[in-house]
């Protein structure tokens, strides 16, 4: 059979790192045009093998050919002339430079801001990805900061384009757009590998999928003739498990947030208007939105990180809790887990069990001193409880995998049966067993009895767990609506910033 | 009025070192590298540089040598805390300590002496304008060069690929590594522009501003010089500002001793070490300004 020469050939890449073998004899082909998935767990070896594509890691064995020649590119750059580009899922952008700037210095030739602003703007118009070239990227929401790396990958047009589980922080909507782009760009001819652990995306997109489990392949597939069932099953072996719970009478109004208004701390943050929530005893609420609409500015007015809000503008049950510090917000039966897992949820030099006081106030000291018998306990029993795999109690926070220490962080809230337990993408960047896990324990909590809030951009995790969802645009949230009358359709406009009130007729109507 | 013309060039010579020494550990600091050698370097070089003026006769040697002294001296810095990934501060406290003992020892012979260079350079008609021409244009060039570097570098950091470049690797030195870039190589190129700034300071002090050596001499500027950096928040012309800042500073300390004002002298020599501690503490108090501005790898040990 006449074949064109495969844009990407890999045959029989092995890499080993002290202790694991990240890649064991593993084949891959794309071809001129082709979207390719490559889809398997945190682990399983997809970014090692990214990164011998991409020349930041050197394979201790196999072959690559690029275009039928055979080539090693010995760093990014390197591979980047051969026409590979990468979109990053932790983002390689500087924080304190511009969107332009960032462009820059990826982009060979004469520095000429002006120009490179009109490309960026024009890129994002063809792409609909919206940025504001001149904007610091540390002012930038997660969202757009991934925007940023497309639009930056897509300016050097690539002829392989590495994307790096690119949707997690997409609308509905916009994800149909991106996949728009993706197929404009494979009938353009570029070959795309796309790297996911959402099947039903692979599904959609891809004509064929390389599966990789613990650093072998387990299977090349039409993902279109398989299940989810099925390519999960050579994914991790079995099928998630979805969470499960016995869906309880909710109770009185737990956590009150009533007409907040507030301006950002940041210059460059989202003002907040009039907004409302209730979270009742026994209920999840889940906040939909794209990041940057405003859910940093709301979460740190619950958590007390700003208390600058009204005192009675947030009330957990009869308390106003707006102005209150912190820990008196703890005290009263808060829990909160932020979106930034190092730095803000644990400190990433210390060790778990050091980490555990962060946020248990009471029993782990004695006259100020450490009781560290206390610490390792509670830590070890959190480890063992959740299934955390550490080196041990003592083990530094940033050892741990996301999904490992994102499982002891939310484990470390969950031990206290928090009345109201707030949580920012719970399983962001965690892998299907442990976010499966995760959602299963935030469910575990609500049946307990806890008022659990829940802001996520994944729209399929807030419809398994929620039972009420509200949706946050622009600083504005929507009013609340029930999840077994909404479709993610309707949760998907209103992301994007369809008026509220239109979405409670349709809820009207749905219901009737 | 011609005592304030007096004063203002006075102030800017006295600014001049610690612009030349702020202007190089900022484009250090903006790669990421805190050398706190600097008071060291600045020694060595002064030493070096006023030896070779007394025997070549020389001043513009005199300066090329504090350069190179000032650059060499900063390879060992570069060699130990990038190359070996020593502690950045450790290291630079330990070569402070090295270049004082060190340029005290190689300037034994030299201790009294003193250099006869010419240190005002009168601009053929601009310096005849009145006040102006004493306040601004009788100046020995360095003051010229060192302002002169100031806008290269504001340009170079502000404009250019390579100014890019830098910031992008003292903000995260793991991304600019990501995408391509040499980042310890480009590391070891700012710290040797700082060594030779630092070297063209600490010679210009032994050569033009105070033409002796004496051990000692540089007396606290490269620790000032590293405040500089701070306090101008690591942008240039504010490097400048602050540099003629503490220069003015240092001469109302004189001029005041000269008019006779009943001040103990030692006060007055406080004033550039208070004025730096209040000035950093004002400058701290805007965290996003620092934050938008502070190379965030500051310090920070970067294994490739």
């Amino acid at each position: 059979m006449p074949e064109l020469a495969a844009r990407l050939q890999l045959t029989g890449i092995s890499k080993r790192y002290p202790g694991v073998l990240a890649n064991d004899n593993v084949s891959l082909t794309v071809a001129p045009g082709e979207i390719h998935g490559l889809i398997g767990e945190n682990g399983a070896g997809k970014s090692t093998l990214m990164k011998v594509v991409y020349g930041a890691a050197r394979p201790d064995s196999g072959e690559m050919r690029w275009n039928g020649a055979v080539v090693q590119p010995s760093s990014p750059a390197q591979a980047r002339k051969l026409g590979i580009g990468m979109v990053f899922q932790h983002f390689s952008l500087f924080d304190t430079l511009t969107v332009v700037e960032n462009v820059a210095l990826a982009l060979p030739g004469k520095l000429d801001r002006a120009q490179l602003a009109r490309d960026i703007e024009a890129m994002g118009r063809r792409y609909g990805l919206p940025v504001d070239p001149s904007q610091h990227v540390y002012s930038l929401s997660v969202g757009e900061r991934q925007r940023v790396e497309i639009i930056r990958c897509l300016l050097q047009q690539p002829s392989l384009l590495i994307m790096d589980e690119p949707t997690s922080v997409l609308t509905p909507q916009a994800v149909e757009k991106l996949f728009g782009t993706l197929h404009q760009l494979s009938s353009e001819g570029v070959a795309i590998l796309y790297i996911s652990h959402k099947l039903e995306e692979v599904r959609t997109l891809c004509s064929r999928a390389t599966v990789l489990r613990g650093g072998r392949v387990t299977g090349v597939c039409n993902p279109r003739e398989e299940s989810v069932a099925s390519l999960s099953r050579l994914m991790i072996g079995a099928e998630p498990p979805r969470a499960t719970g016995v869906a309880r009478e909710a109770g009185a109004d737990q956590l009150i947030i009533d007409h907040l208004s507030m301006e950002p701390q940041e210059r460059t943050g989202k003002p907040l208007h009039d907004v409302s929530l209730v979270v009742r005893k026994s209920e999840i609420v889940g906040i939909a939105g794209v990041s940057g609409n405003g859910q940093n500015e709301l979460l740190s007015a619950i958590s007390g990180e700003d208390a600058r809000a009204p005192a009675r503008s947030i009330r957990i049950g009869d308390t106003a809790i707006g102005r209150l510090p912190v820990v008196a917000r703890r005290a009263l039966g808060l829990a909160f887990v932020p979106e930034e897992r190092l730095g803000r949820g644990a400190v990433p030099a210390l060790g778990l069990d050091l980490n555990t006081l962060l946020t248990h106030d009471t029993g782990l000291t004695r006259h100020g001193l450490i009781s560290h018998a206390a610490i390792t306990t509670l830590a070890r029993s959190i480890i063992e409880r959740f299934g955390v795999k550490a080196a041990g109690p003592a083990a530094p926070a940033k050892s741990l995998s996301g999904g490992n220490l994102q499982k002891f962080i939310v484990g470390r809230e969950v031990v206290k049966s928090p009345q109201v337990f707030v949580v920012s993408q719970p399983t962001w960047g965690v892998d299907v067993g442990a976010a499966a896990q995760i959602r299963q324990e935030i469910v575990a909590l609500r049946d307990a009895g806890s008022a659990v809030l829940v802001v996520s951009e994944e729209l399929e995790e807030l419809f398994e767990i929620c039972d009420a969802l509200y949706v946050i645009a622009n600083g504005r949230l929507s009013q609340r609506i029930a999840v077994r009358d909404a479709t993610i359709e309707q949760i998907g406009e209103l992301m994007g910033g369809a008026p509220a009130s239109g979405a409670g007729a349709e809820v009207q109507h749905a219901a009737a | 009025m011609e005592q304030l013309a007096s004063l203002i060039a006075a102030t800017l010579s006295a600014g001049t070192p610690l612009l030349l020494a702020g202007i190089g550990l900022l484009i250090n600091e903006r790669s990421g590298i805190l050398n706190l050698g600097a008071e060291g370097m600045m020694l060595i070089a002064a030493a070096a540089g006023f030896a070779v003026g007394f025997h070549t006769g020389s001043a513009t040697a005199g300066l090329i040598a504090g350069a190179v002294a000032g650059v060499l001296f900063s390879l060992i810095f570069s060699g130990l805390a990038i190359g070996l990934v020593t502690n950045q501060y450790a290291t630079g406290l330990a070569l402070t300590l090295f270049g004082a003992g060190l340029s005290a020892f190689a300037g034994l012979a030299y201790v009294g002496k003193t250099v006869p260079f010419q240190t005002n350079f009168a601009i053929p008609g601009l310096s005849e304008i009145p006040f102006f021409g004493t306040a601004l244009f009788k100046l020995h060039p360095m003051v010229y060069l060192a302002l002169l570097l100031t806008g290269v570098v504001a340009w170079v950091l502000a404009r250019t690929r390579l100014g890019l470049t830098i910031r992008a690797v003292g903000e995260s030195p793991e991304s600019a590594h990501a995408i391509g870039f040499p980042v310890r190589g480009i590391r070891v190129g700012t710290v040797a522009f700082g060594g030779a700034c630092c070297g063209l300071a600490g010679a210009y002090l032994s050569l033009i501003y105070t033409p002796l050596w004496v051990e000692g001499m540089v007396a606290g500027r490269g620790w000032i010089a590293l405040a500089l950096t701070t306090f101008a928040t690591w942008k240039p012309w504010r490097v400048a500002l602050g540099a003629y800042l503490f220069g003015s500073v240092t001469m109302i300390q004189f001029a005041l001793q000269a008019e006779g004002v009943e001040i103990a002298s030692q006060l007055l020599s406080m004033l550039p070490y208070i004025a730096t501690i209040v000035v950093l503490a004002l400058v701290s108090r805007n965290p996003a300004f620092i934050r938008l501005n502070m190379p965030a790898s500051l310090g920070k040990p970067f294994h490739p």
